[in-house]
């Protein structure tokens, strides 16, 4: 029996590297100063579904909703072996919290319609909710298994899954369809196959294309450009290169339901955490240094 | 979702497992008792499981008015699918204003499932919880009384803070160790009150087939002390000298992610942020280069003792006290300074 796998990746700053340089002036990121990559343990989550391909058969499809920059997540899981990928991307669709975003998600998964599992990240490092898997599970309707260690194993219609639970693990079984959420240690991503690179570094999404027409023909009026990017995008089309590009309306997206209109939580302040500069006691490394600070320690009462 | 209910209860989920409850649910009640009384509303705590009644009284103890006990065979090993559907059957049975859950795995499964099922906002891992009035800068609306969820985000180089005017109830999940726990009181007078559910055979989606849970072997939230040791520390061996500083003043040994990862010593030894939060009354970092990640865990602690052979190293922003220098010759001299203390 071959399964259907949908993985949701998302293109994320590189929040693990920030430096004094990424911070504005008024304390927020600024997030152009950051290499944008992708999301850790979506990268786990895509190798599940690509074992899952290689020892039953069947289909593995990306969807990232994002920005036009994030079509490049959606060309690292091709160059890994993803079939399909499709990038969601709206402007109504800025701003939106965890509970918008996984109404958008699971709307896309809706309008793809088949599947037997999705895989996705256990958390994403921006935002660092952890909260957009189990929630597309609830608008999908279907039973969430998160911190996927292992597919233990698969038959039928019936899946073994071995997941942690912090201080231990437990093994479950569920009856597919279903979203499970992937741990970093799950497995060892796989690195972008050479001929897959070479074969899909071109594949577009239309806005993509637009980007590039727009910076390629600066001069030209926008029914040149549009006749351009028609060109272009046929091309890539022919060649099966043309990323699927979806908007709120290709998946039935109610806007109320997106972006900051369909979002109930609000940022109402942001502060970035700079290095407290307080000072502290500088204690030599002497036995006389050491002994005054034990004393101290005592007499506060820390100690003893 | 429901409509703001100025009179709602605040909420504390009351994780328990095979009848123990979970320490942060004890934090919750104090922290949830705080916020009630600067509301005028009670606090309310629910409690779902088999034969769990006995852990009403503990809930009660650290500030809770009302125990919602939903005591069903069903519920006995958590599952989300049921376990959700009984937060939401309460949640529209009383209409809470606030409901709150540990950030612990477990929290973290079910929580996301009932705010979706709520059409609710739902903020992770919140360390600060107070109550302000918040004008919504685009409509001018000034919201009386809401919940600030404050969280660090962006790994933890930012901190947000989080509201929600009017998809109520207004929901978080809490780190574990953050709020202080408040001590019990015998005296506090409370109900726990029966609910009845409807729990459909087919919420429990999955068949659990085995179950391994470690035992807690080291108890890092309750030292008063604790000594960790990071990627400094470079061997098995080196970290004895830590498990002797330890010993000498009565402390748990702790330790950095790096330290974990390169095998010197056991995951559940780990502080930071996927790690344990610790806030004891002495810190006392060896080794450790200070990542935020680490610092996460640590910086409540009341004390910080740095020692670190670079004088460069962030830890020493934390510190109280710093000692540049190299651990193996500082150790000793600490244990040495401490024994003579004894002795006095
Ligand atoms: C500082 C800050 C704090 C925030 N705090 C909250 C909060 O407390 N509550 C809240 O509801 N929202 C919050 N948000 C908004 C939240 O970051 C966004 O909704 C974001 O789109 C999804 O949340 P996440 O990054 O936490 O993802 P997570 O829930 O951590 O992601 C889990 C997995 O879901 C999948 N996934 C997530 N996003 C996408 C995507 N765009 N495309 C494809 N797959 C995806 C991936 O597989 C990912 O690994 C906050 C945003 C900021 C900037
Ligand atoms: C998503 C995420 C989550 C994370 N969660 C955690 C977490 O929960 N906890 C955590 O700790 N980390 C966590 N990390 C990792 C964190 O970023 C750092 O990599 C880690 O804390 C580094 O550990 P360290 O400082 O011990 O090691 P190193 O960076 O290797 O530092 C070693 C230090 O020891 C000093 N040193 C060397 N020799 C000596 C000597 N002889 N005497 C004294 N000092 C010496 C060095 O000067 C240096 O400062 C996380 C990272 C990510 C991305």
């Amino acid at each position: 029996m071959a399964y259907d796998s949908i993985v949701l990746v998302k293109q994320v700053p590189d929040t693990a590297n920030v430096t004094a340089d990424a911070m504005k002036e008024d304390g927020t990121v600024n997030r152009g100063a950051l290499p944008a990559i992708f999301n850790p343990e979506d990268l786990h989550a895509l190798e599940a579904a690509l074992e899952v391909k290689e020892r039953f058969g069947g289909t593995v499809t990306a969807i990232t909703m994002g920005p036009p920059k994030a079509g490049e997540v959606l060309r690292a899981c091709l160059f890994r072996g993803a079939d399909r990928a499709i990038l969601l991307t709206d402007r109504r669709a800025a701003g939106s919290d965890t509970l918008a975003t996984s109404y958008i998600l699971a709307q896309a998964v809706k309008t793809i319609g088949r599947y037997d599992f999705v895989f996705a990240g256990r958390q994403a490092i921006d935002g660092d909710t952890a909260q957009v898997g189990p929630q597309c599970a609830e608008k999908l309707g279907i039973p969430q298994i998160t911190y996927l260690e292992e597919v233990v194993s698969l038959e039928g219609d019936r899946v073994r899954i071995r997941r942690t639970i912090g201080h231990g693990w437990e093994g479950v079984e569920a009856r597919l369809p279903i979203l499970a959420t992937v741990i970093e240690t799950a497995n060892e991503s796989r690195p972008p196959a050479a001929r897959r690179v070479m074969r899909m570094k071109h594949a577009r999404a239309t806005v993509e294309i637009e980007g590039a027409v727009r910076n390629g023909m600066p001069d030209a009026d926008d029914a040149a450009r549009q006749a351009e990017v028609k060109k272009r995008a046929e091309a890539l089309q022919q060649r099966g290169l043309l990323i699927e590009q979806w908007g709120l309306d290709a998946i039935g997206a109610a806007p109320a339901r997106c972006g900051l209109s369909g979002s109930p939580t609000k940022v109402h302040r942001i502060q970035a955490i700079v290095l407290k500069k307080e000072g502290h006691t500088q204690v030599s490394a002497t036995e006389e240094g050491v002994r005054d600070m034990v004393h101290e320690l005592v007499v506060d009462r820390t100690l003893g | 979702m429901i409509e703001p209910n100025r009179k709602g209860e605040v909420w504390v989920f009351a994780e328990q497992e095979d009848g123990s409850l979970n320490e942060v649910a004890l934090e919750l009640c104090g922290k949830a008792r705080e916020l009630a009384d600067r509301l005028g509303v009670e606090v309310g705590a629910v409690l779902p499981g088999a034969g769990v009644g006995h852990l009403g009284e503990h809930l009660i103890a650290h500030g809770a008015d009302n125990v919602y006990l939903v005591d069903y065979e069903q519920l006995g090993h958590y599952q989300t699918g049921p376990y959700a559907s009984v937060l939401c059957q309460l949640i529209e049975r009383r209409r809470p204003q606030i409901v709150v859950f540990g950030a612990t795995p477990l929290g973290r499964d079910l929580a996301p499932r009932v705010a979706s099922q709520m059409r609710a906002g739902l903020t992770a891992d919140c360390t600060d919880l107070e109550i302000a009035d918040v004008t919504d800068p685009r409509t001018k609306t000034e919201h009386k009384n809401l919940l600030l969820q404050i969280r660090p985000a962006f790994g933890g180089n930012i901190i947000a803070t989080i509201v929600n005017y009017d998809w109520w109830p207004q929901m978080a999940t809490v780190r574990e160790g953050v709020m202080a726990m408040q001590p019990a009181d015998a005296s506090r007078g409370g109900r726990i009150l029966e609910e009845e559910v409807q729990l459909d055979g087919a919420l429990a989606a999955l068949k659990l087939i085995k179950r391994h849970v470690e035992p807690r072997t080291v108890n890092l939230k309750g030292a008063r002390v604790i000594v960790a040791g990071g990627g400094g520390v470079g061997t098995k061996e080196n970290f004895k000298l830590l498990y002797n500083l330890a010993g000498a003043i009565g402390g748990a040994v702790g330790a950095s992610r790096a330290a974990v990862d390169s095998g010197l010593i056991g995951k559940e030894h780990q502080v930071g942020q996927t790690g344990t939060t610790v806030r004891p009354a002495l810190y006392i970092a060896v080794g450790i280069s200070g990542a935020i990640q680490h610092r996460a865990g640590m910086e409540e602690s009341a004390k910080v003792v740095a020692i670190n052979t670079d004088p460069d190293a962030p830890i020493f922003s934390v510190a109280h006290y710093g000692i540049v220098g190299d651990f193996r010759q500082v150790i000793p001299m600490m244990i040495k300074a401490i024994k003579e203390r004894a002795k006095e």
